[in-house]
């Protein structure tokens, strides 16, 4: 698998993964516009990964679609980050799961729009005029729900303290991102850390959440060495309709 | 066949008879999407780029540009889908923004929020949420008539 194939699945995984988990409050958020928001964030998460995975399927080179990637691989071959497979649990946990992963990709898609890699800076200059929009509801979301009534609080310090242990992955840097960088493809990983602290620290403090203390990272997801139990559960569903019917088109 | 091919100023007027399917007060064109026309040989390209990257109405608006052209006799067809430049709610025409205020929908702005209520013109409108009935879209409310409204969100 070249570097840059492995870059793009991660890209594509990201975002196709937190887009897919997203969608499944389709009909059942708890109101309306809420249902209304999440569905319209998982559709361009979604549009972002046929961009990524369109692209890494040409690096390939192996005859494979976005579609063949998305909906024909296991598990052990998706390269997302194992924050964005854990399950929704409920609404404030999905809100901060995905205000964690946009303060990291705002500042990720914003670097990439300088890549050398010229389709690489088209598809990020698309995808962070979206992320950008997606940051400030989540964002402002985790603020009113932190800063709300005792239980709203109580579900999102909750919320904070099952995640926190998942956000240190995005910033561990590999081979992968080394020959990225080399090439001044994409940043280094944890050259983001500092910006995020700052977008998220902020937004803690007007939330009146704590993050923990400890720092200790999950890890083995974006080399895909130890994903979740959940990711199969999720893809089980996922891809039950290609995996039953192959080849089956709309 | 030896038909004359049709001038691209004719393309570009055929295009402006293609609605969006989801506002159909405004046309494609209006919509700033269409980036451009070109005759390569004798196969027409029409080079498209998207609005939202997974807007569920661009495979309709691909499919109902084709049928336009083929109904005026353009049968080869090549429909590009180009991403850079991104597209922007600037290209949008100044006389879609006015049909879109006409219809109902509060126009983009750069200052990010609505200058007024498209159906009572007041200036006194809150966001509901940030999203709408569509990618494009967020929905608001005038506090003066109390209708809600959507607005077309500016990027």
């Amino acid at each position: 698998m070249s570097a840059l194939f492995q870059f793009l699945l991660r890209q594509g995984d990201n975002t196709l993964v937190l887009g897919h988990r997203v969608s499944e409050w389709c009909g059942a958020a708890p109101a309306l516009e809420e249902d209304i928001a999440l569905a319209n964030t998982a559709l361009d998460l979604i549009g972002q990964t046929q961009m990524w995975l369109g692209y890494a399927a040409e690096i390939e080179e192996a005859g494979r679609t976005a579609d063949d990637l998305a909906f024909l691989r296991d598990a052990y071959d998706f390269r997302n980050l194992l924050l964005l497979e854990t399950p929704n649990r409920n609404f404030g946990h999905t809100l901060l799961r995905q205000f964690l992963f946009d303060a990291y990709q705002v500042p990720l898609l914003a670097s990439l729009e300088s890549s050398t890699d010229q389709r690489i800076a088209d598809i990020a200059t698309k995808a962070g005029k979206e992320a950008q929009y997606h940051l400030e509801r989540s964002q402002d979301t985790v603020i009113a729900l932190g800063d709300g009534t005792e239980q709203s609080h109580t579900i999102m310090q909750d919320a904070l303290n099952r995640l926190w242990s998942y956000t240190g992955e995005m910033f561990e840097s590999d081979i992968v991102d080394e020959a990225m960088t080399a090439n001044g493809i994409a940043p280094d990983p944890t050259s983001l850390r500092d910006v995020w602290n700052t977008t998220v620290d902020a937004a803690l403090k007007l939330a009146d959440l704590k993050a923990p203390e400890d720092n200790f990272a999950h890890k083995g997801g974006k080399n895909g060495r130890r994903h979740t139990e959940h990711l199969s559960h999720m893809l089980s569903t996922m891809q039950v309709l290609q995996r039953s019917y192959p080849g089956a088109s709309w | 066949m030896t038909t004359q091919q049709a001038n691209t100023k004719q393309i570009w007027h055929w295009l402006e008879l293609v609605p969006d399917p989801e506002i159909p007060v405004i046309s494609v064109v209006d919509l700033g999407i269409i980036r451009d026309v070109e005759w390569k040989g004798d196969v027409l390209e029409i080079i498209i780029t998207p609005t939202y990257s997974g807007c569920p109405a661009m495979a309709v608006i691909a499919a109902d540009i084709r049928a336009e052209l083929v109904k005026q006799g353009v049968n080869k067809l090549s429909l590009k889908t180009q991403i850079a430049p991104a597209w922007t709610t600037d290209w949008l025409s100044d006389k879609g923004r006015a049909r879109l205020e006409e219809y109902g929908i509060a126009p983009p702005r750069q200052a990010g929020t609505p200058q007024h209520c498209p159906l009572c013109k007041s200036t006194s409108v809150e966001k509901i949420s940030q999203f709408g009935s569509t990618p494009c879209k967020a929905l608001w409310r005038c506090t003066s008539c109390l209708e809600p409204f959507d607005y077309f969100k500016c990027i």
